[in-house]
């Protein structure tokens, strides 16, 4: 059933990634891919690698799992890897035929580019793998909270976020019950060109628009009486918490971006 | 001759996954043409699931649905067809309204039966009088009608297809007393008018016992019993032991009949055990 | 006892959608007095203006003329707004559009968030209130995944947590199956009884006004009747005039009285029925 499906990617277990402070989580990620792309050399790759497989085995979840997110991406994989292939000139020719040339160069650049995008996306699946989604926006509103003074509506942004969260699994189920109940009136939504297509969706749009507008009315009238007025003086039930393994995590991310750096320096 | 008929039917939702489920279980049934049909059950027995079966929006895990006879997913059925002879009305039907106008919403089923235009206005003036919807009210649009007007718009839209069949999945959820007996009679009227088989989801024992001719009970994704309302009521207890409440008066004529005081038929409306008790007290019959 | 809320001459008008339309007037000079710790009904039919009435109660609303004052403060002024927003809780018919946050004690903690009660009290409060409504087990579900039952509980047990004097539920069984309805109604006596909340009760369903100790009927936004459910259900005539049922068990007796049978009127449950009409036979034989 519709319902069924698990919200976001959140894949819930008992590890210490899990257990992390979410905002550590995500400045520790996104030093990770400032470092993929920073790096230049093989060894910057492999110390991607290996932070990746450590993270993810100390996340105790399914490598499987990891495959899987990167499953959608292969179209992009491929894409890149041809283009760098064919593109790029240098070094030993392997193979030549007609204007095309596979030369030592572009093997090695599309082998590279290949693995950083796998790298990167395992990287911030693990995030989303680890972090349910209402702890991953109360971490964002927390981060960007200093951009509060700058007149940003991060309290807004996240409250958005978190009903959203909320009403998706609502509006799916909404989705496939409108669809069901058009269909018992013959409308035909599998065949006929695209544009009867499109036509044989309005059955379905308006009424799932109109039943959003009524749930929003219903829902901020429920607020209103549950004393909403904003952001102001409100204080959270969950405190993120960071600690000990937090810090360690950030310390070791960022010597591994140094030594990245370095390495990068020296060898050019 | 039955009209619909289950063999064997079982569905399972999500096979292969932790969420399996089995929601109907090896059912078989027969539905005789132009039945008026109580289907009673708690939440999650099956109810939705079978109704959906019925018209082939739901294709079964195993087992047939047949519509006169003939497996309604056999590979020469359109099942199209199969959805305008089987009519469904879902819950909270108004939530489905899409068109500019009422008349146009009702006309949205005949359209996609590609009838002509004047037998189409013929369907939408004839539904919408039956669920007593005026002139005027056609001419609106659906969100400027009342709440209960909105439901039987809804209903009308369904009727409208003409169906052998017309099954309603708790067509009263939410309404006022005033709102449900008005849906019901129309329902009734309905029914007596053009000879259709009704199938009545409600969580109202008191509503089924009052306009069905048979009752089906489900129970675990399993048919208790199809039999008509006296039959079903009888075994008050087994209904009872599903958590499924009896009708007041029929409780009250239970316990009279504990006391001493009992009659011959099952009495499930508040009319005819006042009946029964007003001839029993001027000595006319001797009964007991 | 004292009064909790009063409600004197309310008028209330929704202002027309254009000029030429007269603003239609829902509800036309209503006087109540809500008693501290009561379980009241308020049944009328659709459209008769209880709910409009509800939503006057906490100040969602404001009369058009007439006054409303909860423990003496009155609805039209705003400083006290939270002030009586968390002292009269709400309560509506659909349990999904009242549900804010993915996570159950997340949601009954928003109440608590918006008004700042410090975290270490929340959690104590939060617990509380799931217990209180027996949710306490659902504590980290995703609502999608409880039954509409449960998640009305949820909303109920949001409200608790404010610690209100009053709870007002619009229809609040009306998107239920039978199950969700008792698991409702046994939570909004309970808290009548064992936490001494007043509650306010909005519906169309005679069975559940039968549970409550007093029943106001509104129709085209007037207070038709005031009384203890046995009283009011015994007007069979009038009610179904208004276009409400009464219990079966009411309807009999009634048709019994109409055919010259000498029944005490008042009779709302099954097991006075049995009583009454057994006591009938013997006396005839």
């Amino acid at each position: 059933m519709l319902k069924d499906i698990t919200l976001g990617q959140y894949f819930p277990m008992n590890s210490v990634v899990h257990r992390m402070d979410a905002r550590y989580k995500i400045v520790i990620t996104l030093i990770y891919l400032v470092m993929l792309f920073w790096g230049q050399q093989i060894w910057s790759l492999a110390a991607g690698l290996i932070f990746t497989a450590t993270a993810v085995f100390c996340s105790k979840i399914p490598p499987k799992m990891i495959i899987k997110s990167i499953k959608p991406i292969v179209p992009i994989l491929i894409f890149t890897g041809l283009i760098n292939l064919l593109m790029l000139d240098g070094g030993d020719v392997y193979w030549k035929w007609w204007v095309i040339r596979i030369t030592e160069e572009g093997v090695q650049t599309s082998v590279f580019m290949i693995v950083r995008i796998c790298l990167l996306i395992a990287g911030t699946s693990l995030l989303t793998y680890t972090t349910s989604p209402i702890v991953l926006t109360d971490a964002i509103e927390s981060l960007l909270s200093p951009m509060k003074k700058l007149k940003m509506p991060v309290h807004e942004l996240a409250m958005m976020m978190t009903i959203a969260l909320r009403f998706i699994p609502t509006l799916i189920e909404e989705t496939s019950k409108i669809m069901a109940a058009q269909k018992a009136r013959g409308a035909d939504l599998e065949s006929g060109s695209i544009v009867q297509r499109a036509q044989a969706l309005v059955p379905i749009l308006i009424p799932l628009f109109v039943s959003a507008f009524r749930r929003a009315e219903e829902l901020a009238l429920a607020m209103e009486c549950r004393c909403y007025h904003g952001g102001e003086g409100r204080t959270r039930l969950r405190k993120l918490q960071s600690g000990l393994r937090d810090y360690i995590a950030l310390a070791i991310t960022l010597l591994m971006f140094a030594g990245v750096i370095v390495l990068n320096a020296v060898l050019h | 001759m039955p009209i619909l008929e289950a063999k064997n039917l079982t569905y399972t939702y999500s096979i292969g996954s932790p969420f399996e489920k089995t929601a109907v279980d090896h059912i078989d049934l027969s539905i005789a043409e132009g039945e008026f049909v109580g289907v009673i059950g708690h939440t999650g027995s099956g109810k939705s699931t079978l109704m959906q079966m019925m018209n082939g929006l739901l294709q079964p895990t195993s087992g047939q649905i047949l519509l006169d006879g003939c497996d309604i997913w056999d590979k020469k059925t359109d099942r199209r067809n199969i959805r305008f002879q089987v009519g469904l009305v879902f819950q909270y039907p108004e939530y489905q309204l899409f068109e500019e106008t009422v008349y146009q919403d009702i006309a949205f089923g005949p359209k996609n039966m590609k009838l002509s235009e004047a037998e189409i206005d013929r369907r939408v003036r004839e539904t919408a009088e039956a669920v007593g919807l005026t002139e005027e009210q056609l001419k609106k649009a659906p969100y400027a009608l009342s709440g209960g007007q909105k439901r039987r718009a809804a209903i009308a839209g369904v009727m409208a297809m003409e169906p052998r069949v017309l099954i309603l999945d708790e067509p009263t959820a939410g309404l006022d007393p005033k709102g449900r007996t008005k849906i019901l009679t129309q329902l009734q009227a309905f029914h007596k008018r053009t000879g259709c088989t009704i199938l009545l989801v409600s969580h109202s024992m008191e509503d089924v016992a009052r306009y069905a001719s048979k009752l089906l009970v489900l129970s675990q994704a399993k048919v208790v019993c199809y039999d008509t309302p006296t039959g079903v009521f009888a075994q008050s207890q087994s209904l009872e032991s599903m958590g499924l409440a009896l009708p007041q008066i029929t409780r009250i004529f239970k316990q009279l009949a504990e006391k001493g005081i009992s009659f011959e038929d099952e009495v499930y409306t508040v009319k005819y055990g006042a009946e029964l008790l007003k001839t029993r007290l001027e000595g006319r019959n001797p009964e007991c | 006892m004292e009064s909790l809320i009063s409600i004197r001459d309310v008028r209330f008008a929704y202002a027309a959608g254009d000029e030429t339309e007269q603003p239609t007037e829902v509800l036309k000079g209503i006087s109540l007095e809500i008693q501290k710790g009561e379980l009241v009904a308020v049944l009328g039919h659709n459209g008769s203006g209880k709910s409009t009435l509800a939503k006057l109660l906490n100040a969602i609303l404001l009369p058009t003329s007439g006054s409303v004052q909860v423990d003496g403060m009155d609805t039209t002024d705003e400083a006290r707004l939270f002030d009586i927003r968390q002292r009269v809780g709400m309560v509506f018919q659909n349990p999904d559009n009242q549900i804010v946050a993915t996570i159950v004690e997340e949601d009954v903690a928003f109440a608590l968030e918006n008004m700042g009660v410090d975290p270490d009290e929340m959690r104590e409060r939060v617990d509380e209130a799931l217990k209180a409504v027996k949710m306490y087990d659902f504590r980290e579900h995703a609502p999608h995944q409880l039954s509409g039952g449960q998640k009305q509980r949820v909303a109920i047990a949001g409200i608790i947590a404010m610690r209100p004097d009053c709870i007002v539920l619009d229809e609040p069984t009306a998107m239920l199956d039978p199950q969700g309805r008792r698991e409702v109604m046994k939570t909004i006596k309970r808290l009548n009884r064992d936490y001494g909340i007043t509650v306010i009760l909005i519906t169309h369903e005679m069975d559940e006004a039968a549970q409550c100790q007093r029943v106001v009927v509104i129709d085209h936004g007037m207070v038709r009747m005031d009384d203890v459910p046995e009283k009011v259900f015994s007007k069979v005539g009038e009610m179904k005039q208004i276009g409400l049922d009464v219990p079966q068990a009411t309807e009999l007796i009634h048709m019994l009285r109409e055919a010259g049978y000498p029944l005490d009127p008042e009779i709302i449950t099954e097991e006075a029925c049995v009583d009454a009409l057994t006591e009938l036979f013997s006396q005839k034989s």
